[in-house]
């Protein structure tokens, strides 16, 4: 039993981690309303940051701190790509995220592959002892919700929350849409590339593609916290923690249905497929609602 | 408090669906004037209280509210200046935040938004007041989604936000036309009152030509982008329906043949 138990061990510090970049999921696409696309590259973007800035020697804290910036400036050029130059955000998350690759693979002076060695390096997390590394994952994850707490209830945070909810009333009550929108995405980005600098320590290196895909993952895992958790969170810090929850989940289904024979190169295709269900079933039960009371109304004719 | 000067707005120039909307509009509203705006579908109604709002810009032509030309500032800067109503009831608040929550954007209208939290204990007690005056059980749901809201209660609370931050101008785009009659009456009686009790200055756009004759202190008619006919003080009190669908067919040479506006009287 507590081996049984032990072999998701690994799925769990995955899935906090994966949970982490989810909240930045859920920022721009439950709070603003946008499909945010760069996530692909910022994931990988603050993987190779922090692994080259450690490896460089740089104290494991600070190349986490500049991680996120990194990431947050790949949002702040998604933002203004959609704002300013009036391009649809997925588009726009889509240049960004192609500007990305370029600008990792520089960062990795050309590598596709950086290894970050827990044996040489002093770094917070590592597969190695996964019992230290799903703490320090969740006092991340815990951290975080906390501040995104804080500031989603602020006076900017609700005008954030206003602008994906109604953009004509947000403008009505004096609030700059297009400058809420940039925000949005400048945090979302840089927790996406905490989440994927966080991802390489524990993986023990950065991969130019380790972030492909990496926007269905943060949706199944929002998606799967909404449609088990949904019923019973309400709070915006519960929301965010079933995000989390949602990424752990996950990545135990994941691991289950690997042990189960599925092949590891079509686990993207399951995940897609996955995700594209879960956006379905709150489509085909309005459809359905629809039809039921139709058929109410014959009757009642 | 207002002056439009002579605003000119064509939209998708140039192309087959060329529309002039706005051709050479003038008006000039003191502080406590109530306007009345009525005229047939596409008379440029909307798009002039639109372009007051900076929803776009205008071609030619200046907005000066209270002694600050607005003309070239976009619309989350006006906002300081405007509480809007627009006819969609789903238009003017945010389904998915409360009540409170609501009130609190609406209350910074025009204000910095930093990061103080958003909404004090004192505000709340504030709204729950002011939502009482609406009549209609909404201090005791502060915490409820206004997207559970009926249309004619989020249009009430709609106004409520308009006015809450006192407005330069307010501005009511067909404000009761998507609600029941009933609805729509309250909903007016309230507007009403608080232009009356804040002494606002306010323009309402309304396809119910009862309605704009009885309230109000002058009256416009809109044709094509023009504004054909307007009436203040004893000739406006003293005009009837009739006399607006005659002078509306001496002016435009066309009978105001707009289905909703004959059925609404």
């Amino acid at each position: 039993m507590l081996n049984f138990l032990g072999s998701f061990a690994g799925p769990v510090a995955q899935g906090i981690i994966w949970g982490i970049m989810a909240i930045g999921v859920y920022i721009t696409f439950r709070i603003l309303d946008v499909a945010d696309l760069t996530v692909d590259g910022s994931m990988a973007t603050g993987g190779v940051t922090l692994v080259v800035l450690v490896t460089g020697g740089m104290h494991v804290a600070l190349a986490l701190l500049i991680a996120f910036l990194v990431g947050c400036a790949a949002g702040l050029v998604t933002g203004v790509f959609h704002t300013k130059f009036g391009i649809p955000a997925i588009l726009a998350g889509i240049l960004t995220q192609l500007i990305l690759y370029s600008v990792n693979l520089r960062i990795t002076t050309q590598r596709s592959n950086v290894p970050l060695s827990v044996d040489k390096y002093h770094i917070l997390i590592s597969l190695r002892n996964l019992t230290n590394a799903i703490i320090v994952s969740a006092i991340f994850a815990a951290v975080i919700i906390a501040v995104m707490y804080w500031f989603f209830g602020t006076e900017l945070g609700h005008s954030l929350r206003a602008t994906g909810c109604n953009q004509n009333m947000a403008r009505a009550n004096g609030i700059n849409t297009d400058n809420n929108k940039i925000i949005g995405l400048v945090i979302s980005n840089g927790l996406v590339a905490l989440s994927g600098a966080l991802l390489a320590q524990y993986q023990g290196f950065a991969d130019i593609n380790m972030g492909r895909g990496a926007i269905v993952i943060g949706l199944a895992a929002v998606i799967i916290g909404e449609v088990l958790l949904g019923k019973v969170f309400k709070n915006f810090a519960l929301k965010l923690l079933a995000a989390v929850i949602g990424g752990i989940i996950y990545y135990i289904v994941i691991s289950l249905v690997l042990k189960a024979g599925l092949n590891a190169n079509d686990l993207k295709m399951f995940s897609a497929l996955v995700v594209a269900v879960f956006l379905g079933i709150p489509y085909w039960q309005r459809k359905l609602a629809e039809k039921r009371s139709a058929k109410e109304d014959k009757a009642n004719a | 408090m207002l002056k439009v000067n002579n605003i000119y707005k064509t939209f998708n120039k140039g192309t087959v669906n060329e529309k002039k909307a706005l051709n050479g509009v003038s008006l000039e509203l003191n502080e406590g004037d109530f306007v009345t705006i009525i005229g047939g579908n596409g008379a440029g109604k909307s798009t002039l209280l639109n372009s007051i709002c900076g929803v776009f810009t205008v071609d030619r032509g200046t907005v000066v509210i209270d002694g600050v030309d607005v003309t070239k500032l976009p619309e989350h800067k006006r906002a300081k200046y405007l509480g809007r109503v627009f006819q969609d009831p789903m238009m003017g608040t945010a389904a998915d935040m409360w009540i409170e929550e609501n009130m609190s954007l609406a209350f910074r209208r025009g204000k910095p938004r930093g990061l103080k939290w958003a909404i004090t204990n004192k505000e709340r007690a504030a709204y729950r007041e002011m939502l009482s005056h609406l009549g209609l059980g909404l201090e005791d749901r502060l915490s409820s989604k206004v997207g559970l809201l009926s249309g004619g209660q989020r249009q009430a609370l709609t106004l409520l936000m308009a006015v809450m931050q006192k407005p330069k101008l307010l501005l009511l785009d067909e404000h009761t036309a998507a609600l029941d009659p009933k609805t729509a009456e309250t909903v007016l009686t309230l507007s009403d009152k608080f232009i009356k009790d804040e002494g606002l200055t306010a323009m309402m756009i309304t396809h119910n030509m009862n309605d704009a004759i009885a309230h109000g202190n002058k009256l416009i008619m809109m044709h094509e982008g023009r504004i054909i006919y307007s009436a203040e003080g004893q000739e406006k009190k003293s005009l009837t329906v009739d006399d607006l669908l005659k002078k509306f067919a001496d002016i435009s040479g066309n009978a105001l043949a707009n289905d909703r506006m004959l059925l609404s009287n």
